[in-house]
């Protein structure tokens, strides 16, 4: 092992760990050579589209291909009836339940279409021009019923419904009529009812937020060539290719061995791309035609068939002491899941309350289908709604009772050591000392002007650990090539290079750091849920950990000693002490120059399910500046606060933190999901889905705390998603603050605003 | 379809007679995203850009200024002369899309895509422009708020087209101003905008005034009602009030996914006030007077 000086701070001293290298696959990406989704070609490659239904519920009649199948130059067309069916089954843990009898509906229509944009039939032709003339051919016959697109209309009594027999779950006893609702979830601790009686405080508010998109720039994309023999090559732009190579296998009936998963790079993802859409088509075009596929949705299928988060209901009731302690809180959520069950309400509603100690809790959340697109995760998923929600109340009650925001949060915070709700157990600090950093920060002392606010919100997402797989070479020249399966969205080529380079002892431009198929590394689950710097980080360090001591029996070897003579440290073999003998050290070039002699190629691979993984704490501090006449939000000063852990690439994690915050900022005041009185999306295109721009932004100061996870080998928690969760509910606060009016409904947007500041005006 | 870039107005005209469904192009920003999108197919369209009459900005004896059909806002942008005269007209460009869409996106495009929220033509239309259409019989002036008939929908003739919109001389202590409100600061489309112009008298009252309304009708608002409520007034309070009760009345805006009705409405008497202002403190500034 290395060993790690201490610093007098008491961290370890590292050479590699928090430095600032440029990412491996910068040129190619600042130049244009990197490959995304739509960059691959084979000879004879078909272009693939879809035929995607134009209302948003429909029974499905009949879809004659017959007059398509006749024009020249269409090699292929599938419909739901060529895919085998999948049992109707839940799996997976209560947070991240699937059922891939939903799931192949969803990429190919069956039964019904429940939205506008849901895949009816896909062709395969010589070019898209063939393509769009054989979408027009088919003839789908229709029997329109009619649509619920709110959660309102999909919760009202007699609401039509999506699945006739849908009995909600999680109900004692089972209802005997179906409805609209898929699952219930209930949580409870404490003696709720009888709890509100030692309050001096109660608020209780409710809230709406509006189903967003993820929005990344790089469209849905991939390639697909099914081979004479059975075997596949899949070219896909994902967030994790063992995952689509696995949908894409169930859902077309192949073996997971005859699909070699190539990942292309990524242009975003944050959580939509963990779910799949074009690929099974693709791989049956391709098996059906005998050519390979190439397909990709246009910005508008993007928005109108991948998947958004989802929209919500909030009702929260809070109770606290007129010292500020709170003694009860109730959590009712509502997350409307889209065409098919599964939105992140679980979720949802166990983190708003994560970071509190509150004795009595009471939480439900309900999920709940609409004819719109299915959600998809999207950063934290389910938290950002209800931290909203929550930390709205959380202001409410700290102006009521006259106190600190960050006060009120340390003093009500969350032990080490505490059982959260939902399982999980709260084993490290870092957040008191998040919140401490937000309260240092220049920015909460600064004066405010007119028209101006200022908000905070604290918020908790658990991260995630799970299986990853990386392999590790050592060269003959002393350089060192590293594989990991996760692929790279945030810049871990660059972590997983760095924590291989402080581990091995060697320096970071000796290795060379890549994202490899579904051949050629160990099993790795998505990059999501924060997860690849810490599970993939310990894939890569538990590989170079047995390289090291395959390098120590080859010094031990040349020497001849014993191999617990031989220590490991800054890159060489060294004698563990005089005793052993006069040895010069060998060093990690010198032992793979002598590799043939002494046992031949030196690499391995590490694979693990990875546990031990740390919650990721937010803070958010926003100043914003309201127009009064036009109800126009402007940030004016933006800091973020997160526990890293430790940050291994400081600049991706600020990136990471910057991006979240933006991200929030759009879904708190421009973002959302507009539909017409017929169902139909109408604003799916980024002109009029109305994503921030980079002149609607301050410089966003990230704060970048460090609490080691002592289950990590450098100490790494998570730094993906957290940030989000407090954007919204600090942007609405911060309003609230400026016009003393409180906007319960997101997103703030300025025809809202100006009403609502016009109504205040008018009540004076 | 076929594409031509004619070099003269005459083979121009003639490209339009030989097809019906042969469309102008200038800048093309708006006519490419349209048929990419699937909105227009055009047989036939037709690029503005190599005749060289249509690519110039010339000042014209009077004072006034001819600026050519095929002139990106990037050019006048960054024409001194002309900004100095109408800066409220080549903000109103200015604002369109982002700083490429600047270097294709034309005044006369936006005027004939006939959008109800073009930026430009409030702007143009409150500086009293015309703009010299080019036909089969010759060449005729209009004004520019008579030019749209419709969303995406002209008052010329099938084989008409705009050669390029003429502004009038400056008049003496006046100024103009146009702004517009949007959600986020750019590459967003107006969910209004107010074009103002004022010219003072020697004693400070207002001598003439234009107003122009765009996105709170089918078609852009030459408002009258609103300039009058101005005219003769210094500018006192009642008669800006009048002003903006004039040019909410004009207003007949829809509920869509850029803005409500009622926003509208409201946003309309809010710009209004503050385009007053700008083109005030214009034309004060030119002579001194504060």
């Amino acid at each position: 092992m290395n060993e790690r000086v201490k610093t007098p701070e008491g961290r370890p001293y590292y050479k590699e760990i928090g430095t600032r290298p440029i990412r491996p696959d910068g040129v190619e990406k600042v130049t244009g050579s990197a490959r995304f989704g739509d960059d691959f070609t084979l000879p004879g490659t078909l272009v693939g589209k879809i035929l995607r239904s134009p209302h948003p519920h429909a029974r499905l009649i009949s879809v004659d291909t017959s007059n398509a199948k006749k024009i020249a130059g269409v090699k292929a067309i599938v419909t739901g009836s060529d895919f085998p069916d999948q049992p109707f089954a839940y799996t997976g843990p209560a947070v991240l339940e699937r059922n891939m009898w939903h799931v192949t509906r969803n990429v190919i229509a069956r039964e019904k279409v429940l939205y506008e944009g849901h895949a009816v039939a896909a062709v395969a032709a010589v070019d898209e021009k063939t393509a769009s003339a054989a979408l027009q051919a088919i003839a789908v016959e229709y029997e329109i019923l009619p649509h619920v697109t709110t959660l309102d209309e999909a919760l009202a009594p007699d609401a039509v419904l999506l699945f006739e027999d849908m009995i909600t779950r999680g109900v004692e006893p089972a209802p005997e009529k179906p409805t609209n609702i898929a699952r219930r979830a209930n949580y409870e601790k404490g003696q709720i009812d009888t709890a509100w009686s030692s309050a001096d405080l109660i608020v209780e508010r409710s809230y709406e937020t509006k189903p967003v998109h993820q929005g990344y720039i790089e469209p849905h994309a991939c390639l697909a060539h099914y081979h004479p023999d059975g075997q596949a090559d899949l070219y896909t732009s994902s967030q994790g290719h063992f995952q689509m190579r696995a949908l894409t296998a169930t859902l077309t009936g192949m073996r997971l061995t005859d699909i070699r998963a190539i990942p292309a790079e990524i242009g975003g993802g944050f959580g939509g791309k963990t779910v799949v859409y074009l690929e099974p088509l693709a791989m049956m075009l391709s098996k059906m035609s005998g050519f390979p596929v190439r397909m990709k949705m246009t910005r508008s299928e993007v928005f109108k068939a991948s998947g958004p988060a989802a929209g919500t209901k909030a009702r929260i009731k809070l109770g606290a002491k007129k010292n500020g302690t709170l003694v009860a809180a109730e959590v009712e959520m509502y997350y409307e899941a889209g065409a098919f069950p599964g939105s992140p309400f679980v979720n949802g509603v166990l983190c708003c309350v994560a970071p509190y100690t509150i004795p009595n809790v009471r939480l439900t959340g309900w999920d709940v289908v609409a004819n719109r697109p299915k959600v998809a995760a999207y950063r934290a998923p389910g938290s950002p709604q209800s931290n909203f929600a929550f930390e709205s109340t959380v202001d409410i009650v700290c102006k009521k009772l006259g106190l600190d925001p960050i006060a009120f949060r340390k003093m009500n915070a969350v032990q080490v050591g505490a059982e959260l709700l939902g399982g999980r157990q709260l084993n490290h600090e870092g957040y008191l000392q998040l919140l401490e950093a937000t309260e240092r920060h220049p920015q909460y002392a600064t004066e405010l002007g007119p028209n101006q606010g200022r908000g905070f919100a604290a918020g908790y997402w658990p991260n995630a650990g799970g299986e990853s797989g990386a392999t590790v070479y050592v060269n003959a020249d002393g350089t060192v090539n590293i594989a990991t399966g996760s692929p790279d969205i945030g810049g871990s080529r660059a972590s997983m290079a760095q924590m291989t380079a402080e581990t091995l002892g060697i320096s970071y431009d000796r290795v060379r750091s890549a994202v490899n198929d579904t051949t050629s590394v160990p099993f790795t689950h998505v990059t999501g849920g924060s997860r690849v710097t810490f599970a993939t980080g310990k894939a890569v360090v538990a590989a170079c950990e047995t390289v090291i001591a395959d390098l120590r029996a080859r010094a031990a070897k040349i020497w001849d000693v014993d191999v617990d003579a031989v220590d490991w440290r800054e890159g060489a073999a060294h004698p563990s002490s005089s005793n052993v003998g006069d040895f010069d050290p060998l060093t990690l070039g010198d032992l793979a120059a002598r590799a043939t002699e002494t046992g031949g190629p030196i690499g391995s691979s590490g694979a693990l399910n990875a546990t031990g993984h740390a919650p990721g704490f937010s803070a958010a501090l926003c100043d914003v500046e309201v127009d009064p006449e036009t109800g126009h939000v402007k940030i004016i000063r933006f800091t973020v606060a997160q526990d890293a852990g430790v940050a291994i690439h400081p600049s991706y994690v600020e990136g990471q933190m910057q991006g979240a915050v933006v991200q929030g900022i759009g879904w708190a005041l421009s973002e959302e999901y507009i539909y017409g009185p017929d169902g139909r999306l109408q604003n799916h295109g980024f002109l009029d889905y109305r994503m921030p721009v980079a002149s609607d932004l301050p410089m966003i100061d990230p704060i970048v705390v460090e609490v080691p996870n002592p289950d990590h080998p450098f100490g790494v928690k998570g730094v993906a998603e957290a940030g989000m969760v407090t954007a919204m509910a600090s942007v609405a606060n911060a309003v609230a603050d400026a016009v003393d009016r409180r906007m319960t409904s997101l997103p703030i947007s300025p025809p809202k605003l100006a009403k609502e500041i016009a109504a205040g005006k008018a009540a004076m | 379809m076929q594409y031509s870039a004619p070099e003269t107005i005459e083979s121009a005209l003639k490209l339009l007679e030989s097809d019906d469904d042969a469309r102008v192009m200038a800048g093309g920003t708006d006519l490419i995203v349209q048929m990419t999108s699937g909105m227009r197919s055009p047989s036939h369209v037709v690029d503005i850009k190599r005749i060289p009459e249509l690519c110039g900005v010339v000042q014209t004896a009077d004072g006034g200024w001819k600026i050519g059909a095929a002139v990106p806002g990037a050019e006048l942008n960054e024409h001194v002369e002309l900004k100095r005269d109408w800066p409220g007209f080549v903000e109103a460009t200015d604002l369109i899309g982002s700083m490429q869409v600047q270097g294709r996106a034309t005044p006369v495009g936006n005027l004939c895509n006939a959008s109800p929220a073009g930026d430009a033509v409030p702007g143009m239309v409150a500086a009293g422009a015309t703009v010299t259409v080019a036909g089969s019989n010759g060449f005729r002036d209009v004004a520019a708020h008579d030019v749209p008939a419709a969303p995406g929908r002209t008052n010329l003739e099938k084989n008409e087209f705009v050669i390029a919109v003429n502004l009038p001389p400056k008049p003496p202590n006046s100024g103009d101003a146009y702004l517009r409100f949007i959600p986020r600061t750019e590459m967003d489309i107006a969910v209004v905008g107010t074009g103002v112009f004022l010219a003072f008298g020697e004693s400070g009252h207002v001598r003439e005034a234009r107003i122009a309304l765009g996105a709170i009708a089918p078609t852009v608002v030459f408002c009258t009602e609103a300039a009058d409520a101005l005219i003769g007034s210094r500018l006192e309070e009642e008669a800006i009030e009048a002003a903006v009760l004039a040019a909410r009345n004009a207003c007949n805006p829809i509920d869509d996914k850029r803005g409500t009705a009622e926003f509208r409405v409201h946003t309309v008497g809010v710009l209004i006030k503050r385009s007053i202002a700008i083109a005030t403190q214009r034309a004060k500034r030119q002579v001194g007077m504060d």
